[in-house]
């Protein structure tokens, strides 16, 4: 967030090339979590906690590396990653088919929006129980689940989004001698673009907090599962570190999404400016 | 929320005319539900015409102008415009998402789209704006992207409205003279929407008034061009133009 509100607020110490009031100001961004660190760690050395219960990240350290080279880590990170990317992709995908479909017709709208609003209402984790029984214990009811909770917000705001595109534009448009998909192509969906970029960051929220959730229910693999096992061996530092990849997995995949923010809206007024190519306004 | 409906209703319809009368209205008839906007109204515009329409706020002006261009149907009476017609709004209505070159190629379907689109934001002085997103163009500059946007598609009828109210003063005059000189360059006939009495006098050969539906007032601009505030004929006709606008002259 602070990030970006500042980028966007001074385009030119941007520019410009690293200059010492950024740097200090990237700096101050890591004075409190350096601290932090310090201070839990120094309470860890004077035995001021139980190391059982908070252990110091000097050990939560070594274990990352313990994981790290037994390939228990990347192992079941890689399951993680491939649960979270072909349930997002699944919802997305049919998220963006239904939000172009109701948002483009009336017939669409009657017979998904009605539908897929009621079905909204329901916290997508409550069926759990549902899916283990029809999907059993595999793949299937967490990718299902991750794909459920990621189409909502594609959905939504899609839908909304193109509804909201400007009927004047669309109308200036009309007079250009366009086809009807073309006018889709070319004015609606951009419109609707910034509104589906949004939803997308929601859904790549849920499809990670669905992972955790479902994984901690039942699985043999995946960063959650490398927690549970963890908690019934009372290792807490792996908890700890499972804790901190699923921080830095959500972390990673927003940037993710920023990025392609930052490029597909290249032409709005906050994004504009801050692009090399077009400097002074 | 209603549904997107992206096809304009007669744009594919349009009954082509003949070469004398560019535009020819009948009996044009238009109410939004309650009392006619537009009640059995005759018009007929000369091709190559520069043609000023005006008419108090509400009058019905950009109803009978979106029927021209298409954008309204006309549930009665015949209107007959040619095929190839393009329109200036108030507001740029420019596509935030592209390019300023890519906005006037839109929809071009032969030839280099670029090269044509460079040539007409050339002509109105905006060669160096190709690449530019549109909102980091000023009102002026949008607004000629916005002209260049109609002017590349070669129309026969160009029809504009309001196109300058929102463009400060000076940027209005500088617009109004562009606008003279593209009408003067191209053969083309133009129906501009003003409530600009001056605007009215500097850029039109007739003048036609909107009162009640019908065109109440049709009054021939036959001045010299370049034209003159101080110019008595200008004073008379402005005089006149007010007075069947209903506007007390001691304000102007
Ligand atoms: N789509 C519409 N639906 C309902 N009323 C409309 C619509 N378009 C225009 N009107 C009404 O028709 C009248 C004429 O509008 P308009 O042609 O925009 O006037 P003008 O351009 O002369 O100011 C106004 O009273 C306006 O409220
Ligand atoms: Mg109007």
């Amino acid at each position: 967030m602070a990030s970006a509100a500042v980028s966007a607020a001074r385009p030119q110490q941007r520019a410009a090339s690293f200059n010492s009031g950024a740097f200090l100001t990237q700096a101050h961004r890591f004075t409190m979590p350096v601290l932090i660190l310090i201070v839990w760690q120094a309470l860890d050395s004077f035995h001021l906690i139980n190391s059982r219960l908070m252990p110091s990240p000097v050990m939560v350290a070594e274990s990352f590396w313990q994981l790290l080279v037994t390939g228990q880590l990347l192992g079941n990170l890689w399951a993680s990653l491939v649960r979270v990317g072909i349930g997002l992709g699944i919802g997305v995908v049919l998220g963006t088919g239904f939000g172009v479909f109701a948002g483009l017709s009336r017939l669409g709208e009657d017979t998904v929006d009605s539908t897929l609003q009621m079905v909204r209402t329901l916290p997508h984790l409550a069926l759990i129980p549902l899916f283990i029984l029809w999907f059993g214990i595999g793949e299937t009811p967490k990718i299902a689940l991750i794909a459920l909770g990621a189409l909502f917000p594609i959905y939504l705001n899609l839908f909304a989004g193109i509804r909201s595109v400007d009927r004047k534009i669309i109308e200036a448009a009309s007079t250009l001698n366009l086809t009807h998909a073309e006018i889709i192509w070319n004015v609606v969906l951009p419109g609707a673009l910034p509104q589906f970029l949004v939803g997308l960051r929601y859904s790549v929220g849920i499809a990670w907090l669905t992972l955790v959730v479902a994984e901690q229910v039942n699985a043999n693999s995946g960063i959650g599962y490398l927690v549970m096992n963890a908690r019934d061996f009372l290792e807490t530092d792996v908890i700890f570190v499972g804790l901190i990849i699923y921080a830095l997995l959500g972390l990673i995949t927003d940037q993710m999404v920023r990025i392609i923010e930052r490029r597909a809206l290249a032409w709005r007024p906050s994004f504009v400016g801050t692009q090399s190519n077009r400097g002074a306004l | 929320m209603t549904a997107i409906e992206t096809r304009a209703p007669v744009l594919d319809s349009p009954r082509v005319t003949t070469a004398e009368s560019a535009v020819s209205i009948r009996g044009l008839t238009r109410s939004f539900g309650g009392p006619a906007i537009l009640n059995n109204l005759d018009l007929e515009l000369e091709a190559g015409s520069f043609t000023v329409l005006l008419g108090r706020s509400g009058s019905g002006k950009s109803t009978l102008l979106r029927t021209l261009a298409g954008l309204d149907t006309a549930p009665a009476g015949t209107v007959s415009v040619p095929r190839e017609r393009a329109v200036v709004f108030q507001e740029p209505r420019l596509l935030p998402w592209k390019r300023v070159w890519r906005n006037v190629a839109l929809g071009l379907r032969d030839g280099d789209p670029r090269a044509q689109a460079s040539a007409a934001l050339d002509e109105l002085g905006l060669s160096h704006r190709l690449d530019a997103w549109p909102l980091t163009l000023s009102g002026g500059e949008a607004q000629r992207v916005a002209l260049a946007r109609a002017l590349v598609r070669r129309p026969k009828l160009m029809l504009l409205d309001e196109p300058f109210a929102a463009l400060d003063a000076l940027t209005r005059m500088r617009m109004q003279a562009l606008v003279a000189k593209l009408w003067q360059q191209h053969d083309l006939t133009v129906l501009l929407v003003t409530h600009d009495v001056d605007e009215a006098l500097l850029l039109g050969d007739r003048a036609v008034v909107l009162i009640d539906g019908q065109i109440g007032a049709d009054i021939p601009i036959n001045l010299e061009r370049p034209r003159r505030h101080g110019d008595p004929d200008f004073i008379r006709l402005r005089q006149q133009l007010l007075a069947t606008l209903g506007v007390d002259e001691v304000a102007g």
